[in-house]
């Protein structure tokens, strides 16, 4: 049964398109059929994490406003076959985007493959309800500032009073990820501890990934970090996150990178 | 070809879905004939005056008015027109009423600026001439050749209303995506051999050739 999985946060600049790519790419690696979604009508990149912005000829308001066929605008990983991107469109804006198209192209997406993800725009406006309006299951993307973590909890307001499952009644599934988590300042209080995260959010946490120029060097190559470098730390924290979203039992570690002896020595500065 | 404006009640509201308009496609109002349709909305003569005003700052120039009694058009307002010919509310025998302009003639729309991402210049009567760079993610559609004095990396549409002997130019050739008269190829398609270099490009048949300058 083919999921609809929405990434979104509120906040922008948290990691959305990095954990889009880093996810769609980890659960194309375990065999299913994957599709990700830019949403970010007007402001794409999903393209560029993903290293497909040369083959981008048709994109979603094409295929919404029935311009171009859905097959014309997905276009196919190079490295996984089974996982494919359906590119936004940089030169319109979110309007669009139609809930009535956004629902077809959803559907369609739905009977082809296994795990349709959708990257949500920042914010709370057109694009980022359109994007969850038709999910199954949502990842929030939060960092560990106050800032974020607000954010966030708005989204999950909305999750759970804007979507159709909610309309329906139902509980949207939900699930935390936290990005660009450093464990040297978490220690050393600089950032918001992982068990206050969750006491204020309260949903069930879902992968922790740590900072790393790891995600930096990916999305300058074009690639999902679980691609680039997939025994890299953040590499390997998506990798337990995908086997989380796919219902197994992983216990929940912060992967790091291997210090040198030095490092390990004079990691931390006294107080 | 003329272009017609219907504006509606508010009027506010309908200059700024307007001005939404000439932002996303800078020059789309430049050049062309336009009649103005008020068949909508009810004007007196004072607020027809400041309409055909607000539209002549936008550089919309005016060429007729439909749908308007010719009493309220004085010497100074675009003539009355309608279907193409001039009408009036009465068919007094002297009346005399001055025959619409014949459209522009097709021209060069010319752009100062580059080109940003996300913005898309239209021009489906002529070439486009830019005097920049078209950045990654804009696109420039023309129903003539496109001249790139800059770099492009977006998209150049050329030959959009089905011309086949549309050319592209652009003096550094980093390109997104290039079409003439429907047929197009994407950056993956053409691969490295171009990149950087000053190309024009033609089709042939149902080939594109993409040629450098030296």
């Amino acid at each position: 049964m083919a999921k609809v999985l929405v990434v979104t946060s509120g906040k922008g600049g948290v990691g959305k398109t990095t954990s889009t790519a880093a996810l769609g790419a980890a659960l194309a690696r375990s065999g299913d059929k994957v599709v990700v979604v830019d949403f970010d009508v007007g402001l794409r990149n999903l393209d560029l994490v993903m290293g497909a912005e040369r083959r981008v000829v048709f994109d979603l308001i094409n295929v919404v406003q029935g311009d171009a066929k859905l097959a014309q605008a997905l276009i196919r990983d190079k490295r996984l076959e089974n996982l494919s991107i359906l590119p936004a469109s940089q030169t319109r804006d979110k309007d669009a985007l139609t809930d009535e198209g956004v629902a077809r192209v959803l559907a369609d997406l739905r009977e082809k493959f296994d795990w349709v993800i959708c990257d949500s725009p920042a914010g709370i406006e057109r694009g980022a309800t359109l994007a969850m309006r038709h999910a199954d299951l949502a990842v929030v993307v939060t960092n560990p500032e106050v800032s974020s973590v607000r954010d966030s909890d708005r989204i999950i307001g909305l999750l759970d009073s804007k979507t159709e499952k909610a309309e329906r009644g139902e509980r949207m599934e939900k699930h935390l990820l936290l990005t660009r988590y450093d464990p040297g300042r978490a220690e050393r209080g600089e950032m918001l501890k992982t068990e206050d995260i969750l006491e204020i959010l309260s949903i069930p946490l879902l992968g922790i990934i740590p900072e790393s120029e790891e995600v930096l060097k990916a999305s300058n190559v074009g690639a999902p970090v679980t691609l680039n470098n997939p025994d890299s730390a953040p590499g390997r924290a998506y990798f337990d996150a995908a086997r989380r979203l796919k219902g197994e039992t992983v216990e929940m570690s912060i992967p790091s990178d291997r210090k040198s002896l030095l490092g390990k020595i004079f990691g931390r500065r006294a107080a | 070809m003329a272009l017609v404006l219907a504006p509606t009640d508010p009027l506010d509201a309908w200059f700024s879905d307007l001005d939404e308009v000439a932002r996303r496609s800078p020059g789309f109002f430049g050049g062309r004939a336009i009649i103005v349709d008020l068949s909508a909305i009810r004007l007196s003569k004072a607020e027809l005056k400041k309409l055909v005003g607000s539209l002549h700052e936008r550089d919309i120039r005016v060429m007729g008015i439909e749908g308007a009694d010719p009493a309220m058009l004085d010497l100074g307002m675009p003539p009355s027109v309608n279907g193409g010919r001039p009408a009036g509310a009465i068919e007094a025998p002297n009346a005399t009423t001055a025959p619409v302009p014949p459209p522009a003639p097709a021209k060069t729309l010319l752009v100062e600026t580059s080109v940003r991402s996300g913005q898309s210049i239209l021009h489906a009567d002529g070439d486009v001439t830019i005097v920049g760079s078209v950045a990654s993610g804009a696109e420039v559609v023309a129903g003539g050749s496109i001249h790139i004095y800059g770099t492009l990396r977006g998209r150049a549409i050329a030959g959009c209303t089905g011309d086949a002997r549309a050319r592209i130019f652009c003096s550094k050739f980093e390109a997104e995506l290039i079409s003439i008269d429907g047929l197009y190829k994407t950056a993956d398609d053409l691969g490295p051999a171009f990149r950087g270099l000053a190309v024009q490009v033609n089709l042939d048949g149902d080939s594109i050739i993409l040629k450098t300058f030296d």
